[in-house]
Order: C-alpha cells, then structure tokens, then sequence
C-alpha cells in the first residue's frame, strides 16, 4: 500500500488592495463590494471580472427566457441506500443543504426554450453538498434527455462539481454511466447537447457527461479537473501551476472549444444551437 | 456459480451461503411473472440473510480491501498465462503513446476468439512503477477504446478485467484529457454491439475502474472491491482522517457480496480457501468458467436487445425517493 507524505500546499492569494473594510470584498481583488453588488452583476466581480458561482435559479434565469422554464423531476429526493454514517449520518447533511439552499439536490432540471430554441436545460448547483453527483442528479439527468428526445429539445447541461457523492457509493459512481448513457439517447436522436463548464467542474463529473457533449463552453477562470491537485502533488511530487486546470488551459490543450464570458453566454449558446439545429428539425432546412 | 468446485478450493462457507441465497434472489425476483408461491421462498431466504448477516459471519471490508490489493493477487497478465494460450498482445493508443497500465489483445478462450482488456498494477517493485500500479493515463484508455472497437469490426467478444486504484494522477494526465478519456471509454463501451463482460479481480477504483466497466455483465471477484472513491481518500474526506480507513470501507459497501445484494454488479465468483493470492491456476478457471457462461448467454440474444438490455441496466442505477406532495 502506497504511503503518502503530506505535503502543506498554502494557496493564498496576495492581498493586492489594503485590507481594512469590514463590509463584504471580492476574495480574488480584495475590492469591496456593496450589499447586492454581486447578485446584480450575474455573480461577477464588477472590478476584476471574477466569475462566482452563480446559484442554480439565477442560473436558469440568465439562459431561459423569461417565463418559459417548467422544472421536471422536481419530487425527486435523495436516500439513504447505504444507511451511510461518517462523522454524521448522510440524511443528515442533504436535509441540511435542503434547508440552506431551498433545493431538493445539486441539480435543476427544467423544459424551456432559449431565445425561442426548444431546450432541456439542467443546472448544478456547487452549493448543494458541494455539487456532488447522486442518484438523484442521474435520475434528473435521465429525465432530461428523455424529454429532449421525445419533444425534439437541445440538451443544455451547466455543471459545478467537486465530484461524486461519497455517501451513495457505487450508486454514486454509476451516475456517471448512467448519464453518459442517456448522453447517448440524446446524441442518437441526433440532437444537439451543450455543456456549459462553471468553476469548479472535477472528479466524476467532468469524467463522465461533461465531456461528451458536441460543444463543450467554460467560463472564464473555472478550474476543470479529474484528480485533486494535492492528490497530483502528493502522488507525483510535480508542483502545479497556479493556473492548472484553468478553462484557458484547458483551452490550449484542446479539452473544450471555448471560453465564454457570462454576459455573453446566452447569445453564445443560441448561436451554437442555430448551426446544430437548436432541437426543431437539424442544422440545415431539411 | 462453480457448482462443481472440487473439495479442494472449496471457497469459504460463509460467503458461498450467502452468495447461493442472493442468487436464488435474483433469479425469483428476475421471474417475468411473479407467482405467490416464491413469496414465502423469498421471505424465508431474507431471514437466513439477514441472520448470516448479524451474526457477522462475513470478513470486514477492511480485511476485503487487503486481499484486494495483495501484491500476490493475480493480474490481468495472469489470467492470460492461463486463460488464453494463445495470446498476442497487442499495444498502443495511435495517437501518442503504449500505457504498461492496461495491457490487451486477442486470445481463445475455450473454444472461443475474444478481446481482452485489463489493467496491470505489476508484482515486483520494478514493474508496479513501470506500470504505474496500474493507473492508467489518459494513452490507456485510448487504447482500450481503440482494441474495443477493433473487437466491434471483427464481432469478437470483449472481455475486461478491472484492477485500479484508479486513473492516473498526473500533470501530463490532466493536460491530455483524462476526464474526456474516461467519459469517452463509457460512451464508446455503451454503443458496443458485441457482447460485453468485465471481471474486478482486484481493486475497482473510481472512474479507472468505470472506464473499462460498462459491460453487460459485470462479475467481481469474491475478494475484489468496487468503489467511487478509495477507502483512504473517503476517510481523508469525511472523517478528516485517512486513518479512518476501515470505517470507510465497511460505510461504502465496496465488497462484492454486498454490491450484488444491491444489485450493482451481476455476480460474484468465489475464490479459492485463502484467497485468489493462494492458486492463481484455480482462480482463473473459475473466472473462466464464469465469463464463458456470460458470454454463451449473452450470445443468445441478438445485438439491438443486447445494446436495448445494457442501456437499461444502467438507466436504471440509482436509488431515489420521491415526495408525493
């Protein structure tokens, strides 16, 4: 068995304006920030650009029009199959990221359209139990591309992960089949299906539908990573850059087609969806 | 299962038990209609269940998770010594690079001409770092998906044997598109129109594992485990200890006896008295015998209900509730 040595990784960023405020700062510029600040401007830093992760309605509300999301599979709930308990038990902690979050799981699932393109749109929510994928999230998932199918949708997933839900198992890791699979459904139908990459997309997540899709949009500055970079460091003893995994990385070495700024991402995704077909009848007047 | 094992490798009662009363199970809740009768069966083989259970008659995951990882344990390389004597090797992704952490080709079984896959961690010092213990780059499971489609053109049988602590690890890794190479492997092994059969003999990490997992059936040895996330990294996680190995390993059911319980995996073939570590020859009869059974099944049914059969079984994975408010 391997031994690992632990290595202390202190990843602080210098303080690049005067620390002195009380009131709320963006932790990438240390520029403060007013009440709401954030929230008005998409979850972006107005000073430095930053992209925060942005909560799954709000993220909904940015690329759907306006008043057309319907959510499906909205009564599904996570259990409890291996009666799991670690330091706590598993209901435990979903009840508690149920209460602080208002969601039912780390993923929305919602028929709408976009810009007038039919769509089935999930969205992960980092917030939720640090948007790991569990059953629910495969089932929703599922649904979705059902429903793509069977009304002719684009498939338009977003996703913020750090990985599978420890607590669910192997349940947990046939997620990632089980999307990838119904990924499949999707791609047979001949149908478009668009990831939309936010910071941070890891582990199983990324491993599985995230990089299966026909386009593949990061946000600026998301970090996309299989293995933890203390696991890289520890097991490789390589020091990682500051910027690894980094969507503009990933850019350059060839893993996604595109950077997106926020602002720009509905426009950007309609326009991907006019080419592939957008769901209603396939990219050339047939 | 190796019904007629000789007394000699006869494999450790409580296990056989159990596994012969899981697979009664099986079969009783697989029937197409469900007759009133097999209720009483299926109570009564609940009960003995449950009390082999209590009466903790089986190993603790932790022991499980040794013998998984035992240095002796045989190896992809192993079972071809003596499952395939004909064996040719064949290497390389066609795109950049031969990873020694999964190993390949074609060879008989039986009477049969099919493709194999597997990972190989290595025995010695020297070849377990050669062979990064059997972590793959992204390299191998190109590789894999390139000898998986080579077995789909010449409609040959394709065989995997899983043995990972998981994928690889590493800058170059990361940079070469390990997550795509692993989502890739899943997609292209759910499109496969030849039948499909993986064995974990060892240790079934992670998305390494997954990569090379999407099978029609999915077979573990008795001793092997089948996990998201390594015991040690789940303790490291929750506990904040990776000393806490043991508990997590018994709180993430990884044994094979308990995943076919739940229905996640197809079978369990059982190991020789002692272990797999103990008669490599043995073992891989038995994983023979198994694998040959699951392909002359799955050779039963044509391609599309083949494919039509894997995409529902892992449509269906998961457990869920749902509120009726």
């Amino acid at each position: 068995m391997a031994k690992y040595v632990t290595v202390q990784v202190t990843r602080r960023e210098p303080p690049a304006a005067p620390v002195e405020a009380t009131g709320p700062q963006c932790k990438k510029c240390r520029h403060l920030l007013q009440d709401g600040e954030l929230e008005q401007n998409l979850h972006i830093c107005p000073h430095c650009d930053y992209h925060y992760p942005m909560p799954a309605h709000a993220r909904v509300a940015l690329l759907a029009d306006a008043g057309s999301a319907s959510f499906i599979a909205d009564e599904l709930r996570p259990t409890d199959p291996l009666e799991f308990f670690d330091l706590r038990p598993y209901p435990e902690r979903y009840s508690e990221a149920q209460r602080e979050t208002g969601l039912t799981e780390a993923m929305l699932a919602a028929l709408c359209t976009v810009s007038g393109r039919p769509a089935a749109l999930g969205v992960m929510d980092f917030r939720f139990m640090g948007g790991s994928m569990g059953s629910v999230l495969g089932e929703r998932f599922y649904r979705l591309a059902q429903a793509a199918v069977a009304d002719r949708r684009a498939l338009i997933v977003v996703a913020s992960s750090g990985g599978a839900r420890m607590q669910e198992g192997l349940f947990s890791l046939m997620q990632m089949a089980k999307t990838v699979t119904s990924a499949r459904m999707v791609a047979e139908a001949g149908l478009p299906y668009v990831t939309i990459l936010t910071h941070p997309t890891t582990g199983g997540v990324f491993a599985s539908f995230s990089t299966v899709a026909d386009i593949i949009i990061a946000e600026p500055g998301a970090v996309m990573q299989f293995a933890g970079s203390r696991i890289i460091e520890q097991t490789t003893r390589e020091k990682l850059p500051p910027d690894f995994g980094s969507s503009e990385k990933q850019l350059a070495h060839g893993q996604i087609d595109m950077v997106v700024h926020r602002l720009e991402l509905k426009d950007r995704l309609t326009r991907c969806l006019d080419f592939l077909g957008g769901g209603d009848g396939g990219g050339q007047a047939r | 299962m190796a019904k007629h094992a000789k007394s000699a490798d006869k494999p450790r009662s409580h296990t056989w038990e159990a596994l012969k009363l899981l697979q009664r199970l099986q079969e009783l809740r697989n029937l197409p209609a469900f007759p009133d009768g097999y209720s009483d069966e299926i109570k009564r083989i609940q009960e003995r269940l449950h009390l082999l259970r209590r009466r903790g008659t089986g190993p603790a995951a932790w022991e499980v998770v040794q013998l998984a990882r035992h240095q002796d344990r045989p190896q992809t390389l192993d079972y071809i010594v003596h499952m395939l004597p004909d064996f040719i090797e064949l290497s390389g992704d066609r795109m950049r690079g031969d990873d020694a952490a999964i190993v390949g080709g074609l060879g008989t079984l039986g009477s049969r001409r099919i493709v194999l896959v597997g990972h190989q961690k290595g025995h010695t010092l020297e070849e377990r770092q050669e062979r990064s213990f059997g972590m793959a780059r992204p390299e191998g499971y190109r590789k894999a998906m390139r000898l998986a489609r080579l077995a789909e053109k010449f409609r040959l049988p394709l065989v995997t044997l899983v043995d990972t602590g998981g994928a690889y690890p590493g800058k170059d890794a990361e940079e070469g598109g390990q997550a795509g190479a692993i989502a890739t492997s899943i997609m292209t092994f759910t499109g496969l129109k030849i039948p499909t059969v993986t064995v974990v003999i060892g240790e079934g990490g992670s998305g390494g594992a997954l990569a090379l997992a999407v099978c029609d059936r999915v077979l573990m040895l008795e001793n092997s485990i089948y996990s998201v996330i390594s015991p040690e990294g789940c303790a490291a996680l929750l506990w904040r200890d990776s000393a806490e190995g043991p508990k997590a390993a018994e709180a993430l059911h990884l044994i094979a006896i308990d995943l076919f319980e739940l229905g996640l995996v197809d079978g369990v073939i059982p190991e020789p008295t002692g272990g797999a570590h103990t008669n490599h020859r043995a073992t891989a009869k038995r994983v023979m015998r198994q694998v040959q059974l699951a392909i002359s099944e799955l050779e039963r049914l044509d391609p599309e209900e083949r494919l039509r059969l894997r995409h529902e079984k892992y449509l269906r994975m998961g457990r869920y509730a749902t509120d009726s408010r």
